[in-house]
């Protein structure tokens, strides 16, 4: 039986869709015991939201629960009745962690608030994930994945569109948001990681605490370098620094057009060049002074990037990417996600893995970007069902007769 | 006053360019000792350039080398020559976490691997971050955010469905250093429990993966290979970015009925709002480019936080995209401290990102500037390895200290 990183750390989660369950998930596939705590009959909001097995939407199917809430047990309970919050407070009692993502003024309303679990508990990590943190104006402002990805400033950033974007109205058009839920897995990853540093310092102090977590912050953060342009300068430099950066100025590459897709290149230093002039075969344009050297080549690079681009067009993705690598070129292909499940680097390390569940089957997930060496990532069961831990923690946990289970059912406890 | 949560952590960081300095930094905010480990014989390039903007007038004036580098020390150490890399073991000895982003197999040339420095320091935590990972057969190709947001599948699904991806880009680096963070504090953690150290192999490229997990699913489940799609959803709408008075954006997302008639209240219910082709969320999804066009008209005549007053009221999500002066001067991040001050003795005064997790007990560091080049090699080998000054000062003419 392997090792696991964090064998023995109990967690509690009232949390749905992505953030919350993401920053459980990551605790749970490290090996932390972690109890999901649904509302009953409808559950997890994920749960609702696609993609479904074979575009049949059942609560037991979709691709984003499933891949969100894997090696976690699942229960079900209404900590809006009093039994509830009773048996709540149990369940913090015996927890190391507790994530939540209610909106801030709920927990308090309910006596749950961080003050009176501590209380209960001094020992428990309360992290709390909302769209704008547990204080301020807008504390109590609603925002799904859209609004919460524009309001880490990100968008503005990618809007000056790439070299292959000139000429075409894309900066007329809205800022774009990243792709599917992402700003929302990355603040799952900023709970976590706070998470586990608040349980690190634990054992030094034997104390819990609060851990308040913004996941509009969470994603300024990310762009934490272009985000401080305007104040360092005291003018909106973003613009018209990032389109120039965008536009290849001081960068040979960026994003090219091939035949069969899009290539992303970025040829800094001289290796990298001369790696790029080899694979183009030596033209007579790259021996020109104004690309001798990587200051020159930073201010003649829009001319390059044309020049390069010109050659890349009708090449593929795959001999671009292959052949340039080969030589140092330092290129990606833009990978779509079926691209992504069949890279031969991705099933080399064992990226994905099969994972049976009772209602799917056999189904491929991705795994973990890190390889522990002595704790490896695994996966010991598939997202829970409905309430599919019920009995094992009502009556084996917290020592609930079998029957009083029923009468709890009945009453819309659990 | 209360320590941060990783006070008395020592970190040994021999990293560069953005995803390593990042990962360590991190940590350093959250209260650890970071040592950067650097030289003028190999300069971290962002010391000296940024891709895109251009080349900075020296090593200690790179505001983004200060970005990516707070509350960090420096020493210089030319890893080329036997002795320098003789007093990097010194300063491993005295570490609990190597962090590295070398590309796999140069810090084995150096001496430093993980099997060597474990030699020195049993239970060291080593992390080993690459564009690929340290497996398989592309473990030796090279990338920078660019490159392997592109690989890992999140350019493809950014951007218009009818026009060329939009690509990510230094934020992507960021996300693989939160990652890093991350595998390191699970690390630090078995070690509190166990005693024992090890190695942690990170693919950057499956750091952005593994955040795209629907659009995965959706092929390994369907064998539909999902595609960009502007600012809209699958299932909601109205779900867009719209362009209000003066030019700025504000987006509004709508999952629910109750939202929805929440929303036609709060614009004033015209009488478009009423048209059966909005009637209910599968026809709006449906018709979303008028839906989308509507609302544009009505956006246009209010500024981005008019609009957010008026739906959020009413419980309505609705938020300005913001760009970097709009953040600066948004009341709420400014009650919340997001921006601070750091005061860098060549550059002079910085705003910077603060810490962005609120710890009620053990507060993350206040921020101090990054470390200019070599600035703390009296008191990293003075003081934590007590070598005298003389021999400091011989090693530094001979070029080991560089």
């Amino acid at each position: 039986m392997a090792k696991k990183a964090l064998q023995g750390v109990r967690v509690v989660e009232l949390a749905q869709l992505v953030a919350g369950p993401y920053c459980a998930k990551l605790l749970a596939d490290l090996g932390a015991e972690v109890v999901k705590i649904e509302e009953p009959l409808t559950g997890d909001e994920a749960r609702r939201r696609g993609p479904f097995l074979g575009d049949m939407p059942h609560h037991e199917r979709s691709g984003l629960f499933l891949y969100l809430n894997t090696n976690k047990l699942g229960i079900t309970l209404n900590i809006k009745t009093k039994t509830g919050r009773e048996i709540f407070k149990r369940l913090v009692n015996w927890a190391d962690i507790l994530v939540e993502d209610k909106p801030p003024r709920v927990m308090p309303e309910l006596g749950l608030d961080y003050e009176n679990l501590r209380a209960l508990n001094p020992r428990l990590i309360m992290t709390s994930i909302t769209p704008f943190g547990q204080t301020g104006p807008y504390r109590d402002y609603k925002a799904y994945h859209l609004n919460i990805f524009h309001a880490g400033g990100e968008p503005s950033i990618m809007h000056q569109g790439s070299a292959v974007h000139r000429g075409s109205a894309i900066a007329d058009r809205a800022p774009v948001k990243g792709p599917g839920f992402m700003g929302d897995y990355d603040c799952g990853l900023s709970a976590a990681t706070a998470t586990l540093a608040a349980l690190y310092a634990r054992g030094a102090t034997d104390s819990g605490q609060h851990i308040d977590v913004s996941k509009q912050e969470t994603l300024v953060s990310l762009e934490r370098l272009e985000n401080v342009l305007y104040p360092n300068r005291k003018k909106v430099e973003t613009t018209a620094m990032i389109r120039a950066s965008a536009q290849g100025r001081g960068m040979v590459g960026g994003l090219m057009r091939c035949k069969d897709g899009y290539v992303m290149m970025a040829a800094m230093q001289d290796s990298q060049w001369r790696g790029l002039v080899e694979l183009m075969g030596s033209p007579e344009w790259t021996k020109d002074d104004k690309f001798k050297d990587e200051l020159s080549r930073v201010l003649h690079s829009r001319e390059a990037t044309s020049r390069v681009q010109q050659w890349v067009a009708d090449k593929t993705m795959e001999e671009i990417f292959r052949d340039g690598q080969e030589r140092g070129v330092p290129v990606g292909k833009v990978n779509s996600p079926q691209d992504v499940v069949h890279s031969p680097q991705l099933k080399s390390r064992g990226f994905f893995v099969e994972i049976e569940h009772p209602a799917t089957g056999k189904i491929e997930y991705p795994s973990a970007a890190y390889k522990l060496s002595k704790t490896p990532w695994s996966v010991a069961r598939p997202a829970p069902l409905l309430g599919e831990h019920n009995e094992e923690i009502y009556c084996r946990l917290l020592d609930y007769a079998r029957q009083d289970l029923a009468i709890m059912r009945e009453n819309g406890v659990i | 006053m209360n320590k941060p949560p990783l006070d008395g952590v020592r970190i040994a960081d021999f990293s560069w360019a953005w995803a390593g300095p990042y990962a360590a930094m991190l940590l350093a905010v959250m209260g650890a000792e970071v040592i950067k480990i650097e030289s003028n014989q190999r300069l971290d390039h962002v010391r000296l350039r940024a891709l895109g903007f251009g080349v900075f007038r020296g090593a200690d004036r790179s505001p983004f080398f200060n970005d990516l580098n707070l509350n960090k020390l420096s020493v210089t150490l030319n890893l080329t020559q036997p002795e320098a890399v003789e007093l990097a073991k010194r300063i491993v000895r005295i570490s609990d976490i190597v962090v590295q982003n070398m590309r796999p197999g140069v810090m084995d040339r150096l001496g430093l691997g993980y099997e060597e420095l474990q030699k020195v320091k049993p239970d060291i935590i080593y992390l080993s971050s690459s564009a690929c990972g340290a497996t398989g057969p592309e473990r030796g190709y090279i990338g920078y955010a660019p490159t392997f947001a592109a690989l890992g599948g999140a350019d493809h699904l950014t951007g218009y469905p009818d026009a060329a991806p939009q690509p990510m880009s230094g934020s992507i680096d960021l996300r693989s250093a939160a990652t890093s963070a991350f595998a390191i504090l699970a690390a630090l953690c078995y070690r509190q429990r166990t005693g024992e150290g090890q190695h942690i192999d990170l693919s950057s490229q499956e750091t952005i993966s593994v955040l795209l997990g629907e659009a995965i699913m959706d092929y390994t489940m369907n064998r539909r290979n999902q595609t960009r799609e502007g600012n809209r959803d699958q299932a909601m709408a109205p779900h867009n970015c719209y362009r209000c008075r003066g030019g700025k954006w504000v987006t509004i997302a709508i999952a629910t009925e109750e939202e929805w008639q929440a929303f036609c209240c709060a614009i004033g219910a015209p009488d478009w709002t009423k048209d059966p082709k909005f009637s209910d969320a599968y026809a709006r999804h449906k018709n979303q480019d008028e839906l989308d066009k509507r609302i544009a008209e009505w956006t246009i005549n209010h500024t981005p936080y008019q609009v957010v007053r008026n739906l959020q009221k009413v419980g309505v999500a609705a938020f300005p995209s913001f760009d970097s002066k709009g953040l600066y001067s948004d009341r709420h991040l400014k009650e919340r401290g997001v921006f601070t001050e750091v005061e860098h003795p060549v550059m002079g005064k910085r705003v910077v990102v603060a810490p962005h997790w609120k710890f009620s007990h053990t507060p993350a560091v206040p921020c101090r500037p990054a470390p200019l080049l070599g600035g703390h090699n009296e008191y990293v080998f003075g003081e934590l390895l007590g070598m005298h000054l003389e021999e400091i000062a011989e090693l530094e003419a001979r070029g080991v200290i560089y």
